[in-house]
């Protein structure tokens, strides 16, 4: 398609060493990950842009999925707000395809988007469909200190070290054979636990990312983007200065289940008529309880890529239906009811108290005790929600201040399924890690989450897990 | 330290005309210009509109005037304002306003549309990716930088006199695919720019290569692209 990843000298593309690629189950490191520069992902996301347009394809821009319409356990279409004039729009449709990203910004500290609010995932669990494996959430060892701005695995797979306040390379400890280039999981509980120790630089809630033995030129051809993020955000030359670096969350493993064609699984595990998804919202479930660096394009492009042929292969004989009125009712009254509200709390209020709470209960480390008093909070904030959020401006035109609002309802309801799932796993397993239950439990946890609504009420299951080549085993770095 | 701001404000279907509001914030040295306008929205005054997303520098989407200035309110930080007493904040200029700082960005990506941003390597899908040397490859490293943000648009003077101008953004993109050695339809795409309209609207003001938030070498590429419609062509 022309993605201009970098090259070998026979012309072929480069590759490069990341967190958790290794030969032979853990042995040693390899280079596997194909790159350009250290934009891999914004450059693979033009050249999508770039097929995109040629081939014609519409976009509506601006306009945010508030509902799907189900009617009798099919989806019909969806209902969209337009940013630009504040209207509500229905779109019929055979097909619908949820492609809406992960939802970091449940806390505070974060490499995601603004936009990561998880409104897909969240419709489909407003809707009674479950959502799988929530509990696993990754965080990045390496945000910037402060504001989670991602410094990319690249940074490792070049060869930075991560060092504590006494200047010690302190992977080697928690991983002898990989070390700096442990999975992100393992390496971000490394950090912390140097941190509560009071091995953070100045005994501070930081590390450093050490690229300065890697020289000036090697930073500005490999990984120039990160070194301008470090010199705009932070006033240092990465050349010379190593950067304050804490673990900041990326990734969610969970999400929409469906099966290997993109097809949405409901709670009994059937294939849900209509309905699709793919990307960061979706659990396909190749990353089991953590994602590899580079994996996420197992969901973007080689899932979203199956999913889409499913899809057009459904289409043809799926029905169309002219239903959703009341669907399109029920958004115009649910924003009606925000603008009627005259006194109560602003929604960046409320997101402030989630986001500090998640931080704390549901990060990288979780506690049983923990885990009931965030889930305690959330609801109490979730109440805040229903009888006191108010928006200040209740004008038509690009108001943010409103499609804020509604998206804080998706991050709440999202921060409730996580926490429970958090809770009821009662073992330690990838980037779920319990200190009161610190061990890998087969008997008991080798299977997935599901969490749904029934009603008013979040009801839990397990589905087994489906083994095949692969035996899990503990992972030995 | 508090800051005041200054912040252009227009609603068309409201206001008879555009003005400006003040807010004064406090924030800290180290914060983004977008940290204290999203504290204005959030904690001042809800129906402040402007565009953001990822809050450094890679969606390209909080490009506005900051003192006079083309940039990226998530790139600029409150201590590069120290000792000014106001920091003035308007959109994009040239561009039609269709809410305070949200501009219609659809005529400009209607021009990058139009330089047919995507390879055209004549062959159907291959099996194996296309072999390109690594120094070919290296002539596409500072334009693939672009995140389409039109600091570049809003600071052109030509763009501001001619509407129909291409404008750097564009032309970079043209740049992007004329040097890909994958392309195959390197005459075309010479011709397509080979105007008035096109490359040769660019006259050296260097003001989009000033304001380039990922400093990409805007003009030099044009220059790049005039040279080799003269090379190929002849003058």
């Amino acid at each position: 398609m022309g993605v201009p990843f970098n090259r070998n000298p026979d012309g072929t593309i480069a590759q490069r060493a990341f967190g958790g690629h290794t030969r032979n189950f853990g042995e040693a490191p390899v280079k596997r990950a194909c790159y350009a520069a250290d934009r891999t992902g914004r450059v693979i996301l033009d050249t999508l842009y770039g097929q995109s347009v040629q081939k014609g394809i519409r976009v509506y821009p601006e306009l945010s999925v508030m509902d799907l319409v189900v009617r009798d356990g099919a989806v019909h279409g969806v209902v969209a707000y337009e940013w630009a004039t504040g209207e509500l729009h229905l779109f019929h449709a055979k097909a619908v395809l949820v492609a809406t990203g992960g939802f970091g910004k449940v806390f505070k500290t974060t490499s995601n988007c603004f936009a990561n609010t998880g409104d897909g995932a969240h419709m489909v669990l407003r809707h009674g469909f479950p959502l799988q494996d929530m509990e696993f959430i990754q965080f990045h060892p390496t945000g910037i200190h402060g504001l989670g701005v991602l410094i990319s695995e690249a940074a490792r797979g070049e060869g930075g070290l991560l060092r504590n306040r006494d200047g010690e390379r302190f992977m080697e400890r928690y991983a002898p054979t990989i070390k700096d280039l442990a999975a992100r999981d393992v390496v971000s509980r490394a950090i912390m636990s140097e941190i509560r120790d009071g091995r953070g630089i100045d005994g501070r809630d930081f590390v450093h990312l050490d690229l300065t033995h890697l020289g000036k030129e090697r930073l500005e051809e490999r990984l120039s983007d990160i070194s301008s993020f470090v010199r705009i955000y932070l006033g240092i030359d990465p050349a010379a200065q190593p950067i304050p670096v804490h673990p900041t969350c990326h990734y969610m493993m969970g999400g929409i289940p469906t099966d290997v064609d993109g097809r949405v699984l409901d709670a009994a595990g059937y294939a849900v008529p209509g309905l699709y998804a793919a990307g960061e919202c979706a659990c396909v479930s190749v990353h089991g309880a953590n994602r590899l660096g580079c994996n996420s394009l197992l969901d973007l492009v080689v899932f979203g890529r199956r999913t889409g042929r499913r899809l057009l292969a459904d289409v043809a004989q799926l029905p169309l239906h002219e239903a959703g009125g009341e669907a399109l009712d029920a958004c115009r009254e649910r924003i009606q009811r925000l603008r009627e509200r005259r006194s109560g709390e602003r929604a960046a209020g409320i997101r402030q108290r989630m986001q500090q709470e998640m931080m704390e209960r549901c990060g990288v480390y979780r506690t049983a005790k923990g885990l009931e008093e965030g889930l305690d909070t959330i609801r109490g904030l979730q109440e805040t929600c229903r009888t006191q959020l108010v928006l200040d401006y209740r004008g038509d035109r690009y108001n943010t201040d409103l499609m804020e609002a509604l998206e804080l309802e998706s991050l709440l309801g999202l921060a409730e399924v996580m926490l429970l799932a958090a809770q009821k796993r009662t073992e330690s397993r990838g980037a779920h890690y319990r200190e009161d239950f610190p061990e890998r439990d087969d008997a008991n946890w080798l299977c997935h989450s599901l969490v749904y609504r029934d009603g008013a009420q979040l009801r839990y299951a397990t589905k087994p897990v489906s083994i095949t080549r692969f035996q899990p085993k503990p992972r030995v770095y | 330290m508090e800051l005041t701001f200054r912040i252009y404000r227009y609603d068309p279907e409201r206001d008879s005309e555009a003005y400006y509001r003040t807010y004064r914030v406090e924030a800290e040295p180290g914060e983004r210009i977008l940290d204290c306008l999203n504290r204005i929205k959030w904690e001042q005054d809800g129906s402040l509109s402007f565009r953001m997303s990822c809050g450094h520098g890679v969606c390209g989407s909080d490009a506005m005037r900051l003192n006079g200035r083309c940039a990226l309110a998530c790139q600029k930080l409150v201590q590069d304002y120290q000792g000014e007493p106001e920091i003035l904040v308007e959109p994009l200029p040239s561009f039609r306003v269709l809410k305070d700082l949200v501009v219609d960005l659809e005529p400009f990506f209607e021009k990058v549309n139009w330089v047919r941003p995507y390879l055209l390597a004549g062959d159907s899908d291959p099996q194996k990716e296309r072999l390109q040397d690594p120094a070919e490859r290296k002539k596409l490293d500072q334009v693939i930088r672009c995140i389409l943000c039109a600091c570049c648009m809003g600071a052109c003077p030509v763009v501001g006199e001619n509407e129909h101008f291409l404008g750097p953004a564009p032309l970079v993109w043209a740049f992007r695919y004329i040097f890909d050695s994958r392309d195959q339809e390197k005459e075309d795409r010479l011709r397509k720019v080979d105007s008035e309209d096109g490359a040769w609207g660019c006259r050296n003001h260097f003001e989009c290569t000033r304001v380039c938030p990922k400093e990409i070498p805007v003009t030099k590429s044009i220059n790049f692209i005039k040279r080799e419609i003269e090379k190929v062509f002849g003058s």
